[in-house]
């Protein structure tokens, strides 16, 4: 694209502007990104003798798909299937509701709005990992302690905060005589929400969903407290025990983690840029 | 919105009109209800839990009863509070230290129009797709001496007991903290650049400036709030490396990575002492709380606003 204003410039101020030692530092970044993903994912393609008599680095000799249905023979299956209820059963929820609140904080007014928004930001800054006993506590007296519900509701809760911050910044945005004409057309502010605010604010609400949404699939902590039965088992909990199991063989052990990212990697690959936006959930916006 | 009562002679209605606006927005506070809900239930009552169980004494399965001061004298007079303590902070400095130059660095390299350049950070952002549990496990196998990186690369110096050796198992730790985050802050700080006013540069270019300088002068100074942003999830998103750690080394060898929400773990959920952990989940939030105020602070008053939207 800017390809039309470098003839103007001349040779020397071409080259002055190559940056050549942070060409270097991003080349060496690369290597220590994909050396450990190379490792990975090859070494999981080899058989437990090619691993112990193989160059660690080089292409696997006689590469095997046995260690991947080794892995998906240890109900890979149930633990992505669970992951998946976990994460669908958090992430539409809490969009739904912070949506909702974020347009009361930003069309209404009041005490109780202004003291709701308040509670919501002071909830950004703590790290709610610190209640995890308490909660412990309450999902067991709540007969909830080993079930899948057991980790939507606080995941819930705990992606409430930011999620409310960000909507309520995009909500914000929209030009308040969109609003207006939406009143003097009579409708009421439930109409408004749903067929002025929602729509405008879409972009915002697929960024929250895929960054809660990976949190939510990638978690551990709450997995880890919160259920017990193998047939629970959420991925990354699912890795653990895997790993735990089966230390010995460390290509099946490789291939589990290659398989649990693959449902990530293959959004990665779709929606590139809408996942990134996700991730950093408009930090940098 | 008071400039709705107007001294016009259209007052009437419009005191009428404004009244009828407030009604209305007053309304809308029943719509924060259910977040409030789930916000309260599960996040505030806990909250307030972790404080009233720091008081109290439970093995986690029996009856709860009171203990009085007895967790928290309990807690402060063992040593492995301060371990904890110091290693917290010693991770979430040094891992400032690491993560923050190189991202700054990469963020303003991603940001460059150059193809080659956008190519390279699709790979640079692959860590972000994994769970710590993932990253973990692959660099416990990446790091056998046997059939490792070092066999691989011919380099014996990588051949070493990484989880055996209290400071190499700090050191990894750090390493793969750094190895995870900081493709995500790249992210930060690309999206800040991006941000930066061309014309700022063009300008710098006039008055002949290098790229250092404008480096120094411009992009610096401009990326203020951008740091901060990042800092804040840094600095209070150290506190919650428990599972990366807990997968990597377990807070081992010894405690020599037992940092302060894994020891909260393994007091309460280990050793069944859920009244010392609530102790230590108590001192979690202080820092927490602490350290995000204190940030806020560095980022100015007028900018509060702004800088909330970051944290």
């Amino acid at each position: 694209m800017g390809g039309s204003m470098v003839p103007k410039r001349g040779l020397g101020q071409r080259l002055s502007r190559l940056n050549i030692p942070g060409g270097l530092g991003g080349w060496i970044w690369l290597a220590i990104i994909i050396l450990p993903v190379y490792y990975v994912v090859i070494t999981s393609l080899k058989t437990q003798a090619g691993y112990f008599g193989q160059n660690p680095l080089a292409l696997p000799t006689s590469p095997t798909l046995e260690n991947y249905q080794l892995v998906l023979e240890a109900d890979f299956a149930t633990y992505f299937m669970n992951s998946a209820i976990v994460t669908l059963g958090s992430v539409i929820p809490t969009v739904l509701i912070s949506f909702m609140a974020s347009f009361a904080i930003v069309r209404g007014s009041g005490r109780f709005l202004k003291l709701v928004n308040g509670m919501f930001l002071m909830g950004l800054a703590i790290p709610l990992q610190a209640t995890i006993i308490p909660i412990y506590l309450m999902i067991i007296r709540l007969n909830l302690y080993d079930s899948l519900l057991a980790l939507m509701l606080p995941s819930i809760a705990f992606a409430i905060p930011l999620t409310v911050l960000i909507l309520s910044n995009f909500i914000r945005d929209v030009p308040n005589e969109l609003f207006e004409s939406m009143r003097l057309d009579g409708c009421s502010e439930w109409q408004t929400m749903w067929r002025l605010a929602l729509p405008l604010t879409r972009p915002a609400i697929v960024t929250v969903a895929i960054y809660n949404g990976l949190h939510v699939w990638n978690g551990f902590l709450l997995p880890l407290v919160l259920t017990q039965s193998p047939g629970l088992r959420v991925l990354p909990l699912g890795l653990w025990s895997f790993q735990g199991e089966y230390s010995v063989n460390i290509p099946a052990v490789l291939a589990s983690v290659v398989l649990s990212t693959l449902p990530i990697l293959v959004l990665y690959v779709i929606g590139r840029r809408q996942l990134l936006a996700g991730l950093t959930a408009g930090f940098s916006k | 919105m008071s400039n709705a009562i107007s001294t016009a002679p259209g007052a009437a209605v419009g005191i009428k009109d404004s009244r009828e606006t407030e009604k209305r927005k007053a309304a809308l506070a029943w719509l924060t209800l259910p977040a409030l809900f789930f916000f309260l239930v599960f996040a505030v009552i806990p909250l307030a839990g972790v404080l009233i169980l720091s008081f109290a004494s439970w093995d986690g399965i029996g009856a709860i009863g009171a203990a009085g001061m007895d967790n928290w004298f309990s807690v402060f007079a063992d040593p492995g509070l301060y371990n904890a303590l110091g290693l917290t902070f010693l991770i979430m400095i040094v891992s400032w230290l690491v993560q923050t130059p190189i991202s700054l660095l990469l963020g303003v390299f991603t940001a460059g129009s150059q193809r080659y350049r956008a190519a390279l950070a699709v790979l640079y952002f692959l860590p972000l797709l994994l769970s710590s549990a993932a990253v973990a496990i692959a660099f416990k196998a990446l790091l056998d001496p046997n059939f490792g990186l070092a066999t691989g690369l011919g380099l014996p110096f990588l051949a070493q007991d990484w989880l055996g050796v209290p400071h190499l198992a700090l050191g990894l730790v750090i390493f793969v903290i750094a190895w995870q985050f900081v493709p995500f802050h790249t992210l930060i700080y690309q999206g800040g650049v991006r941000q930066i006013p061309k014309s700022l540069y063009e300008a710098a270019q006039i008055d002949g400036a290098g790229t250092i300088k404008q480096f120094f002068h411009i992009t610096l100074p401009q990326l203020k709030y951008t740091i901060i942003t990042s800092s804040t999830l840094m600095v209070v998103g150290s506190l919650t490396y428990f599972d990366l750690i807990f997968v990597l080394t377990g807070g081992g060898p010894g405690n020599s990575t037992r940092i302060l929400a894994l020891d909260m773990y393994l007091r309460g959920f280990r050793a069944n002492l859920m009244g010392p952990a609530s102790v230590i989940a108590v001192i979690l939030v202080i820092i927490g709380l602490g350290l995000a105020l204190f940030l806020q602070r560095l980022g100015g008053k007028d900018k509060q606003g702004s800088q909330l939207e970051g944290l």
